[in-house]
């Protein structure tokens, strides 16, 4: 099959290509990528008129459920959810049901991403066995399976013993490890950011200080180990400020932020609405502005959604005791554009390397994406489509998600990956 | 005049002037309860739901009698609060209670939002008996009124409240009451117990208690609950009561006509020793008859009711 895309902004940060131009797909592959493609002979043409045609959006933090969770997501809803919101390749983190610390278990992920056929799922496999701190997990076999990085991601790697060895044992293979970082004594019981908001809502908070410790801990270690550490879900502005900081010194660290953190401030809890509890918390606005200023500064490498579906039952209930985390494939293009793009001015550019090329890096994919002969893995999206977010239309199993009803201006159009060509549907367009 | 809210919440959502409507109502029920005849039957055939997800003997005793006086049918319904692993779901307990078509439910649940919660999923009006450390309305409105009897005021007065900060329920809504009625409210406890930018609810925080309440009119204890010393909030009992145990010593250092204040039960020798809590500063059994004045008028308005319409 032959597919024009024709007339869309072609941004690759990695090959340098920033101009408008049409892109020739034969049977999954990039034939030709030029102006002025001949389309009389193609079966199909994408008018990407007036969009932008980028490598396919990579997202390094995501939890697909399965095994143990399938009612909040499966492999192929949470593929099909990821190609809709214009993702075409995402990471599965390992607190599945069993746990992903073993082969065995990336073998059957991989295998369920790869017959479902829809975004590429790159396994990330847990630190330790269980994912409970006390033993190495089996990284050199799960390696071979194809792991991309280790965390132990729900929980920071438990202590700084463990972590010395995990970092050691990384540098045979080269990946990162990813640390959430959750000082846990001091989130005990919580639920939201400790500031202003939390005092006055009554609600137990998660202070700020609770990630710097960790952050701070593992930035010491990694100086000392040189091995490669990956900040995940960063929010806090003093532990960016540090990672600023460990880059300045060349040391081996690389980070990333949500949507959801670049979108919302503490004060979105004055609704109780339990789609705004995840981890870590949203913070205040100038925890919110010290991220998007990271993003413009290169501090932070990559967005990362940090899609967590949860059932229905799991939010619909006291907030002090729902599951924590929010759905993010098919609304982070909208709210990352809205926010970063039309209210911060963060260039396309910038925005394409922080969600494309600088992820699919971090997870160790080869930098021979949007070029003549290679694989298809295109996103399409456009900049000033506004649209008001209806979850109805999501291919996730999930609806948890802050941004329903919301009107943002940005949309992802497509999501293309080899032969296959998902038109992406995430909200009404507005006139 | 008419209550224009559907619930009553939280203090946070209301103005000056329906707080003092709301003190107004409770100052005719105080009155027409003043006599032999306790009956006012103005809610007659309203059905009124007590859902206590949470131990509350005083609080559910005061609403139960505010109830009775008005001539309400009652169901008491007693439910452990949710877990996501055993039991019903919050909101399927909602939905059966709606079934049962009640005017108005008055519930206390140990989770911050809970009411909003229930409110958003029941047709029924929705009085606020505590939802965690949140809101306490009537609480703070009987505190309110209690104050306003006392010292003929409520305006431009040094309140204290102090101990037990973070984890009281009655402390949010005394704030924004006493906050927005123009009062000096001054918070005082160990650093532990006392959350983080609180002042920017519009209050003060002196962690010495000698200082905070000099010259105060107001001073109001709150409860501390045992288990916070098992949780390093404070070292022991004994020592929360030196530094923070109003005695009579410390009472000298209140204004002349200064009183005491506590939402109960009291705890004799932690934050209140007993020469205080019975002395002639206290106000504490007054508080417990005026929350029912209190529940009265806000039950009658959230059936409808309207003030002006009570006669003597």
């Amino acid at each position: 099959m032959n597919l024009l895309i024709k007339n869309g902004h072609v941004i690759n940060p990695d090959s340098g290509l920033d101009k408008v131009l049409d892109i020739l797909i034969v049977d999954g592959r990039v034939e030709q990528i030029d102006v002025n493609l001949d389309e009389s002979t193609v079966d199909k043409v994408i008018d990407a008129t007036g969009m932008i045609v980028a490598p396919g959006f990579v997202d390094a933090h995501a939890h697909l459920r399965e095994p143990g969770n399938e009612r909040a997501e499966t492999m192929e809803s949470g593929c099909k959810s990821a190609m809709n919101g214009g993702f075409t390749t995402v990471t599965a983190m390992p607190n599945t049901n069993p746990c992903m610390d073993n082969a065995a278990i990336v073998a059957l992920v991989r295998e369920k991403a790869q017959r479902a056929g829809y975004a590429k799922v790159c396994p990330v496999g847990a630190v330790s066995k269980s994912r409970a701190g006390h033993e190495l997990a089996a990284i050199g076999e799960m390696v071979q399976e194809g792991i991309v990085a280790i965390s132990d991601d729900g929980n920071p790697v438990a202590t700084s013993e463990l972590l010395r060895k995990a970092l050691e044992y990384s540098l045979l293979f080269g990946i990162p490890l990813m640390e959430h970082a959750e000082e846990l004594t001091l989130t005990r019981g919580a639920v939201m950011n400790e500031d202003f908001m939390s005092t006055k809502l009554g609600l137990k908070g998660m202070p700020t200080v609770a990630e710097d410790i960790i952050v701070s801990r593992d930035i010491i270690l990694n100086r000392y180990v040189k091995a490669w550490l990956h900040i995940s879900h960063l929010s806090s502005a003093y532990s960016l400020d540090m990672v600023r900081r460990a880059k300045d010194r060349g040391e081996h660290v690389t980070t990333e932020v949500t949507p959801h953190h670049l979108f919302f401030n503490d004060t979105a809890l004055e609704t109780f609405d339990t789609n705004f509890i995840m981890k870590p918390p949203i913070r205040i606005e100038a925890d919110r502005l010290a991220m998007i200023e990271g993003v413009k500064d290169g501090t932070i490498d990559c967005i990362a959604t940090d899609h967590a579906p949860h059932p229905h039952e799991h939010k619909k209930c006291e907030i002090d005791i729902c599951a924590f985390g929010i759905i993010g494939f098919e609304t982070a293009i909208p709210a990352v554009l809205d926010s970063l793009y039309h209210q911060h001015n963060v260039p396309l550019k910038r925005i394409v390397e922080c969600m494309s090329t600088n992820p699919a890096k971090i997870i160790g994919m080869k930098d021979d994406r949007l070029r003549v002969g290679k694989k298809a893995d295109i996103t399409i999206f456009s900049t000033d489509r506004e649209i008001v977010i209806d979850p109805e239309k999501f291919k996730s199993r999930s609806r948890n998600t802050p941004f329903k009803c919301l009107k943002l201006k940005g949309s992802p159009e497509y999501a293309i990956r080899g032969t296959r060509v998902v038109k992406c549907d995430v909200g009404e367009s507005q006139v | 005049m008419q209550y224009k809210h559907k619930n009553l919440l939280g203090i946070e959502p209301l103005d000056k002037v329906e707080i003092e409507q709301i003190l107004d109502g409770a100052k005719i029920f105080k009155e027409l309860c003043a006599g032999n005849n306790k009956k006012f039957p103005a809610l007659r055939g309203k059905l009124i739901l007590n859902l206590f997800m949470e131990n509350s003997t005083r609080t559910r005793s005061s609403f139960e009698i505010a109830e009775k006086r008005l001539g309400a049918d009652i169901l008491n319904f007693s439910a452990s609060a949710s877990s996501l692993t055993k039991g019903e779901s919050f909101y399927d307990t909602i939905k059966t209670l709606e079934s049962m078509e009640p005017h108005i439910v008055v519930m206390r649940h140990s989770s911050p939002g809970s009411a909003k919660f229930l409110a958003d999923n029941i047709d029924a009006s929705v009085a606020n008996a505590g939802d965690g450390p949140h809101e306490h309305p009537t609480q703070a409105l009987l505190d309110a009124f209690t104050i306003r009897e006392k010292l003929g005021t409520l305006t431009g007065l040094k309140i204290v409240i102090a101990g037990d900060i973070a984890h009281s329920r009655v402390t949010r809504s005394n704030i924004f009451l006493l906050t927005k009625m123009g009062n000096d409210v001054v918070l005082s406890g160990p650093a532990t117990l006392i959350p983080r930018e609180i002042e920017g609810m519009n209050v003060r925080v002196e962690t010495d208690f000698d200082k905070a309440i000099e010259d105060a009119d107001v001073v109001m204890m709150l409860r501390i609950q045992k288990e916070r010393q098992k949780e390093s909030f404070f070292p022991s009992l004994e020592e929360f009561n030196m530094l923070y145990g109003l005695s009579r010593e410390r009472v000298k250092r209140l204004k002349k006509n200064g009183i005491v204040m506590h939402p109960g039960p009291i705890n004799r020798g932690v934050e209140i020793n007993s020469e205080v809590a019975d002395g002639p500063r206290s106000v504490i059994l007054e508080q417990v008859s005026n929350g029912i004045s209190i529940r009265m008028a806000v039950l009658y308005l959230l059936a409808g009711g309207k003030i002006n319409e009570l006669t003597h």
